[in-house]
């Protein structure tokens, strides 16, 4: 469990990067989004995603970290350049709405759910009220019927 | 209580969906469109967005479009990775030296590129007009650029004159435009 932990934190906190920090280009092309074409760059071959791959892996060359060539992109193009929208100041909300959405619509669940069950309780039991002879008699002849 | 649950949820979903209609009228009504390109096209003379960009010609600094009002501008959007934006280059340049003298401006917008690599078409073409970078591209949306290269006219009054072209300009196809729309700039008096 603590392995599971300690492997989602790093996964986290370092994106796009190796456990060593070197980032991958894989990785990277997957959180960085073509300018024209508004995919992720490993889902297109358009002129300015191929111009991104190559800078891209010309930076991790240099030795530059993923969070450095992200930094670099953001300022050349907007931070529209990343595929998750930054986890602060404005952007937060494009994090805690979906969440919002999700818990309000968990609520609203359990709430017709608790009224439904409420509803239940108030209708009458089913009362062990004697059945008609009538009807009685057709029902055992029906079961013996059926027996036999 | 079930009643009232499922009163204030159809509500919410009338709601909803007139915030969506009135979105939507909203859009309509006062959007920009296609921005000013759309508004061209439909025959109106709107004044040209004015934008703040760095230069990335060898001037440097900051241009301010509307520091431009009372000369006619040919205004060229374009990227170093677009093929046409190379092919065009040498008449834009020509264009330049050609009006200079009578006060016209051409105005390279390097758009949705990088800024090391619009300079290094700057000095491969030898372009000596003025150019700033726009890597966010914040400007497309406000003219109504579709794609790269795309040429916009405007006036000394700061009004968009003539047709825009899309692909790369003085071509057969556009080469009447084009040159109506430099003569157009040209014509509005100060």
């Amino acid at each position: 469990m603590r392995f599971l932990v300690v492997a989602v934190a790093a996964l986290l906190l370092a994106p796009g990067a190796t456990a060593a920090g070197r980032p991958v280009q894989a990785d990277l092309e997957a959180e960085i989004v073509c300018l024209t074409c508004k995919t992720t760059l490993d889902q297109s071959n358009a002129p300015i995603a191929i111009r991104m791959k190559s800078y891209i892996r010309d930076r991790i060359a240099a030795g530059d970290s993923a969070a450095e060539i992200k930094a670099q992109l953001v300022d050349q193009f907007g931070p529209g350049v990343l595929a998750e929208p930054p986890r602060s100041g404005f952007d937060l909300l494009a994090w805690a709405l979906p969440l919002g959405a999700l818990a309000f619509g968990v609520l609203l669940v359990g709430a017709l759910a608790w009224t439904w069950s409420r509803r239940g309780d108030d209708e009458p039991e089913v009362s062990d009220a004697v059945l008609d002879p009538d009807l009685e008699r057709r029902l055992d002849d029906e079961l013996d019927r059926f027996e036999a | 209580m079930i009643g009232n649950v499922r009163a204030v949820g159809q509500v919410l979903a009338v709601a909803a969906v007139v915030g969506l209609l009135v979105l939507l009228g909203w859009k309509l009504v006062f959007g920009d469109g296609s921005g000013a390109s759309g508004k061209l096209a439909r025959g109106d003379s709107p004044v040209a967005p004015n934008f703040t960009l760095p230069r990335i010609d060898a001037k440097g600094g900051d241009l301010t479009f509307a520091s431009l009002r009372g000369r006619p501008v040919v205004v060229n959007f374009w990227a170093s990775w677009c093929i046409p934006c190379k092919d065009e280059a040498p008449a834009l340049q020509k264009t330049y030296e050609t009006y200079r003298s009578q006060g016209l401006v051409v105005l390279g917008v390097d758009a949705k590129d990088f800024r090391q690599d619009g300079k290094r078409f700057i000095r491969r073409y030898g372009i000596t007009y003025p150019v700033v970078a726009d890597g966010r591209g914040s400007t497309l949306g406000k003219w109504g650029v579709a794609g790269f290269p795309e040429t916009f006219f405007v006036d000394r009054q700061g009004h968009l004159v003539g047709s825009v072209i899309q692909g790369g300009v003085d071509l057969g196809r556009n080469r009447e435009r084009y040159a109506e729309g430099i003569r157009l700039a040209l014509a509005s008096s100060k």
